[in-house]
């Protein structure tokens, strides 16, 4: 069996080491994903990009980095490091983890509203099999600083890739695409300082208490759990129903608008759209 | 491309009404929405459409993903109330299964659409799926109860009884079935608008692929915005098919100078409201989402 197999996987080997003298790419960042208490539901929509992954792993970004897709046991240096779930503070190794994680990463993602928000995390009461004693889940906010929010249940698999782009841009684009990638990832940057709790109410809080909002329904579109309906023109939130996952809030036009960003939208749809062309490299 | 600070990027601007009876029959001014959203549809750009449907309550308004002709033309007119139009965004590609999506709306809900494709946040194929969008001037909208008073309380007719309503040279219009047309000064309706209508920073749809109105056309007409690749494609082929009647905008009257002085209007108002509400409290202020 060896025997017969060998020469194919020479053969591959040689046909990578061929494609990568024809495109070198000396540039890629480092990217992992870092699994705390989550349901796998994140990492199932980075891999929802499909041929854009592929893409992304080509030309763009080493993984360095996932217990579900890489041999890597102990977590190394990172440029970006996408982590998903929330942080069990009984479990010493996730605790250690989520710390170490800050200490390698250049930039920190809290991929998913368990990660930002806690999500369904936070109704947890402990009471499990066989660690029974596991029962307090922080959004990683609490315990080290993030640099960016991804929210979302699942994160859809379209922010998650537009988010690797600027990344990328941020880290190795020229002058233009690094003023663009951090204009576009800044909202996402200020979603991370604003906290580390999401609920129907922010809506209730900080749009229709604050006279912002114009009844667009965005909000309920974003509503993993359709909780959200609308009553005299205005988001009426099922709240025994709400999972805490920030969605809505984050989906509001009205939570946050960068004009100049959103006003790009086609030239920005080109550039990401550009960026993951099959076959094509970008440098 | 035309970059002009109130009425945003556009490649060209027309004046324009659809050919088609049946669709100017009911509606508001030029069919222009209308028109665009059948046509798209029968030429299979996309497979579906948000639209502004009958609600329950007379002139209510109420977001429907259209899959018909029929449908879309139930949808003719303007409704002075607000149709949260993007509840069925994430909807349209899944419970009805679009692939390519339609909405129109008016400037808010376009750029809840931009921002939905650029941060999807929980807005799972939402960016793919949104294949073209047409969007309204909209100076300002009111709450359901609010246009009720204005057309039962202000203007003394039973909502029921109305046929038609605008807002043209600074009143607000109610025409009725039996032929009664009663008006409102725009300085008694002001009040009962929309609150959240006084931050918004944009007129004439800028983030639209075609945005339209009435505001600088003559009657029965309507202006017309072409902004996108997507929506310049669109309105070449439906202007070649014979759907519209076009006149250049330089050659009608009122023309863009109207535009451009009620769109000025509305933002350096709106703009004023935004940087008044930095300082609202007592060294505190109210949130400002475009920071």
């Amino acid at each position: 069996m060896g025997v017969e197999t060998k020469p194919a996987h020479v053969m591959m080997e040689n046909k990578a080491e061929a494609t990568k003298e024809k495109k070198p790419v000396t540039n890629k960042i480092k990217l992992g994903h870092v699994h705390m208490s989550g349901c796998t539901g994140c990492l199932v929509s980075i891999a929802d990009n499909n041929l854009g992954l592929i893409k992304i792993l080509d030309d763009y970004a080493d993984l360095v980095y996932c217990l579900t897709l890489a041999d890597v046991r102990h977590i190394p240096e990172m440029d970006v490091a996408l982590v998903e779930g929330s942080v069990c503070i009984q479990d010493h190794e996730s605790v250690e983890d989520i710390k170490e994680t800050r200490k390698k990463s250049k930039i920190v993602v809290a991929l998913g509203s368990c990660a930002c928000y806690g999500n369904i995390t936070r109704f947890s009461r402990g009471g499990q099999h066989n660690q029974p004693q596991h029962e307090s889940f922080l959004p990683i906010g609490d315990l080290i600083d993030v640099d960016v929010y991804i929210p979302g249940c699942p994160p859809s698999p379209e922010l998650i890739r537009n988010v690797a782009v600027m990344a990328y841009l941020l880290l190795e684009g020229n002058e233009d695409q690094k003023a663009l990638a951090g204009k576009y990832l800044k909202p996402l940057m200020d979603l991370a300082k604003r906290g580390t709790t999401g609920c129907f109410c922010d809506l209730m809080n900080d749009v229709i208490n604050q006279g912002l909002c114009m009844g667009c329904g965005t909000c309920a579109a974003s509503c993993p759990v359709r909780a959200i309906t609308l009553e005299f023109g205005k988001p009426q939130g099922e709240r025994d129903l709400c999972i805490k996952c920030g969605s809505c809030y984050g989906a509001c036009p009205r939570s946050f608008f960068n004009l100049d960003v959103i006003s790009e939208f086609e030239n920005i749809n080109e550039i990401i759209a550009g960026a993951l062309k099959e076959g094509e490299s970008n440098d | 491309m035309i970059e002009d600070p109130y009425l945003g990027k556009y490649i060209t601007c027309v004046s324009a009404r659809s050919t088609d009876k049946e669709i100017l029959k009911k509606a508001q001014d030029g069919g222009i929405a209308t028109t665009l959203m059948v046509y798209a549809l029968e030429e299979g750009i996309i497979d579906g459409t948000i639209v502004a449907g009958e609600g329950d309550k007379p002139w209510q308004p109420k977001p429907e993903v259209a899959m018909t002709r029929e449908d879309i033309l139930k949808a003719r007119g303007t409704r002075y109330s607000i149709s949260p139009q993007i509840s069925w965004l994430k909807e349209a590609t899944r419970s009805f299964g679009l692939d390519k999506v339609g909405i129109t709306g008016v400037c808010c809900q376009m750029q809840a659409v931009r921002k939905a494709q650029l941060y999807p946040i929980n807005m799972r194929d939402v960016p793919g799926k949104v294949a073209f969008t047409v969007g309204l001037f909209c100076m300002e909208n009111f709450p359901y109860k609010s246009m009720q008073s204005i057309v039962e309380d202000h203007a003394a007719q039973s909502l029921g009884s109305v046929k038609k309503m605008e807002i043209t040279k600074g009143k607000f219009w109610v025409y009725t079935e039996r032929g009664n047309v009663a008006t409102v000064p725009l300085k008694d309706t002001h009040k009962y608008e929309q609150p959240g209508c006084h931050v918004c920073l944009d007129y004439v749809s800028n983030l639209a692929d075609i945005s339209t109105g009435s505001v600088g056309s003559p009657d029965g007409w309507s202006t017309v915005f072409i902004r996108t690749k997507v929506g310049n494609e669109i309105w070449s082929k439906a202007v070649a098919a014979g759907l519209f009647e076009t006149k250049p905008i330089e050659e009608v009257k009122p023309g863009l100078d109207l535009l451009r002085k009620l769109a000025k209007e509305k933002i350096d108002k709106n703009q004023k409201t935004v940087e008044e509400r930095k300082t609202f409290g007592v060294n505190k202020g109210l949130r400002n989402p475009y920071a």
